[in-house]
């Protein structure tokens, strides 16, 4: 459909590439999409360059200039160790980014391969895998991660993979609604008809449609899944010190909240700044990938 | 409706097994023998196969589940390792607490969202909605637990308002209201956020129905358009989603709680973890889950009395 091979009547149909300037221009009309983008290039770009920015590390203690407020040399302070909060910020936008796009990426192959299967096969195995979805979700919030947690331990990849076990029920809910919509088309049944398998008929037929919404939810649930991994470190169950982890940044700053607000402000904002570059830049892409969303 | 009511009631019974499940596999999961968890490091071999007979760990895993769920039945959820005590007591002595915190900051969120999403929809893509999308979205992406922080810093420690942590009391004492304030507004914020958003969108479209146009037509106020017309209308998908949010809090509550030292379940939870207190852990997230799945229950009853054609789909 979208080739730009010649049609019969030799009409050219550069489809492709104007598609995709389509796109672009419609994901940026709105300005909010636009400050999302900043926020997400900006966490991406400070995420590669962590080791120039910061060349010193994210260690580098020196007891002497413990607690300083923000200054020319130390422009957010420095913490409890006497490290620069900056570099630690720098090098914890790695870690934050490595948890947020393994969870969603884990919960994102659960979740969609379950509820393909689910969607597809229909009857049994589809009441199966949704009642398992239902039990998952009968943890509220963060507490199903925590259960994770609680049987495998502190530590950071722990609270990944239970972040990524919270993230499963969404995308199989989301993968099995899409699917059942596509299994009823007349080019489904039609692939059915004239012999294809059902591995065929999902990935060739039913995969590419569904992946639109997919890929939104993925985009959002990053941001998602930087929350609940933060929230799991600021309980002290995340990533273990010296490691700069935002969230246990925040714990580690709590205790000297009155006389030094920075510790645990600085690293704070920097989980917002990026949580809302996600939920801005995610917000665009489903108005611009689903156009029946536009209208409303 | 009562066929509808044993019909859900019914649905919640399959969730609440796995939810047992789950909660009895924790243990089970953890690396290490679950028996030596349960008695302490510092236990002999022998407490340790003491405690491996008394607790049933030497018999096959489905026998063990379901004396797991008969205790449960009964009201027992065995003992914590930490304080000795029984979980049940722990948790009766805290989930009112927890309780407490969560509805307040589902009142608050409730009012701020309504209040916030009916303004944005009736001037829709002006100044007014742009700022209150972004204020939205900022809450939305906000961790509660510094948000809380900030509160705290603000309102206790700069301006001297709030105590900066604690139960000041019973909620009907000045203490006592004034030391839910922060909390309450810490974990409320993101739900007041994803209420508003959908106060708006549920508004907008129910003020381009032509009941409304009629009413307008027929001159009525503006004010009693939105308010009495449209609102009540607009306000059903809301209640579902305030329901789920109950759930949310009741969950979220838990990061919240150790911000402020509130003593709920959160608190319990965490030192269970942090302690590896695996009766107690396994007991708050059975009770939790069991609220939670009950709470949706309500709502799914609640939103098939008010919108019937639900009870028919």
């Amino acid at each position: 459909m979208t080739t730009a091979r010649a049609t019969p009547l030799d009409l050219p149909v550069p489809a492709v590439p104007r598609r995709a300037g389509t796109f672009v221009r419609r994901l940026f009309r709105r300005r909010l999409v636009i400050v999302g983008a900043v926020l997400l290039g900006t966490f991406l770009l400070v995420s590669a360059a962590a080791p120039l920015l910061a060349p010193q590390g994210y260690d580098d203690q020196d007891l002497l200039r413990r607690l300083r407020p923000p200054s020319a040399d130390f422009p957010l302070g420095t913490d409890s160790l006497g490290r620069d909060l900056l570099a630690r910020i720098v090098w914890g936008a790695r870690v934050s980014l490595m948890v947020g796009v393994l969870a969603m990426s884990l919960g994102l192959t659960g979740g969609s391969l379950l509820g393909l299967v689910s969607g597809f096969y229909g009857g049994r195995v589809d009441r199966l895998v949704m009642g398992l979805m239902d039990v998952l979700l009968s943890f509220p919030g963060i507490l199903l991660a925590l259960a994770v947690v609680a049987a495998l331990g502190p530590g950071l990849y722990q609270v990944m993979v239970a972040v990524g076990i919270q993230q499963i029920p969404a995308f199989a809910r989301l993968v099995r609604g899409s699917v059942l919509t596509v299994r009823k088309t007349e080019y489904a049944e039609a692939a059915r008809v004239v012999g294809a398998s059902d591995t065929r008929i999902m990935a060739r037929h039913i995969v590419p449609n569904v992946v639109s919404p997919v890929i939104v939810l993925a985009s959002l649930d990053i941001g998602t899944a930087i929350l609940s991994s933060a929230g799991l470190s600021f309980l002290g169950l995340g990533a273990q010190p010296p490691l700069p982890d935002w969230g246990g940044m925040i714990n580690q700053g709590r205790a000297f909240l009155r006389t030094a607000w920075w510790v645990a402000v600085f690293p704070g904002l920097a989980i917002m700044l990026t949580v809302l570059g996600f939920n801005l830049f995610g917000d665009g892409l489903r108005d611009a990938l689903d156009p029946r969303l536009r209208q409303a | 409706m009562w066929q509808y009511i044993v019909r859900k009631a019914f649905a919640a019974i399959p969730v609440l097994l796995g939810a047992s499940l789950l909660a009895f596999l924790i243990l089970q999961l953890a690396p290490g023998d679950p028996a030596r968890l349960v008695a302490g490091e510092q236990a002999s071999e022998d407490d340790v196969e003491l405690i491996r007979q008394r607790l049933g760990l030497d018999r096959p895993l489905h026998i063990q589940y379901l004396r797991f769920l008969q205790s449960v039945a009964a009201g027992d959820l065995g003992r914590s390792i930490r304080t000795g005590r029984a979980v049940r007591d722990e948790i009766t002595a805290r989930f009112p607490y927890t309780m407490e915190l969560a509805i307040a900051s589902l009142l608050l969120s409730v009012t701020l969202g309504v209040i916030a999403g009916v303004l944005a929809a009736v001037r829709p893509n002006t100044v007014y909605d742009y700022g209150a999308t972004l204020i939205a979205l900022t809450g939305i992406s906000t961790p509660t637990f510094w948000l809380g922080l900030l509160l705290m810093l603000l309102f206790a420690y700069y301006l001297g308002w709030l105590p900066a942590s604690g139960r000041g009391g019973p909620l009907w004492t000045v203490a006592g209201l004034a030391s839910i304030i922060m909390p309450a507004i810490a974990l409320g914020t993101p739900s007041a956020a994803i209420i508003s958003r959908l106060t708006r969108s549920s508004l907008l479209e129910v003020l381009r129905q032509d009941y409304v146009r009629t009413a307008r037509s027929k001159g009525l106020a503006e004010r009693v358009v939105v308010l009495h017309h449209s609102l009540r209308n607009a306000l059903i998908p809301v209640i579902t989603v305030v329901g789920l949010r109950l759930g949310a809090l009741l969950g979220g509550a838990v990061i919240t709680e150790q911000v402020f030292s509130w003593p709920g379940m959160g608190t319990l939870i965490v030192t269970a973890i942090s302690s590896r207190d695996y009766p107690t852990v396994q007991g708050a997230m059975l009770v939790v889950a069991t609220v939670f799945v009950l709470v949706n229950l309500a709502v799914d009853l609640i939103y098939a009395a008010v919108d019937p054609r639900i009870r028919y789909e």
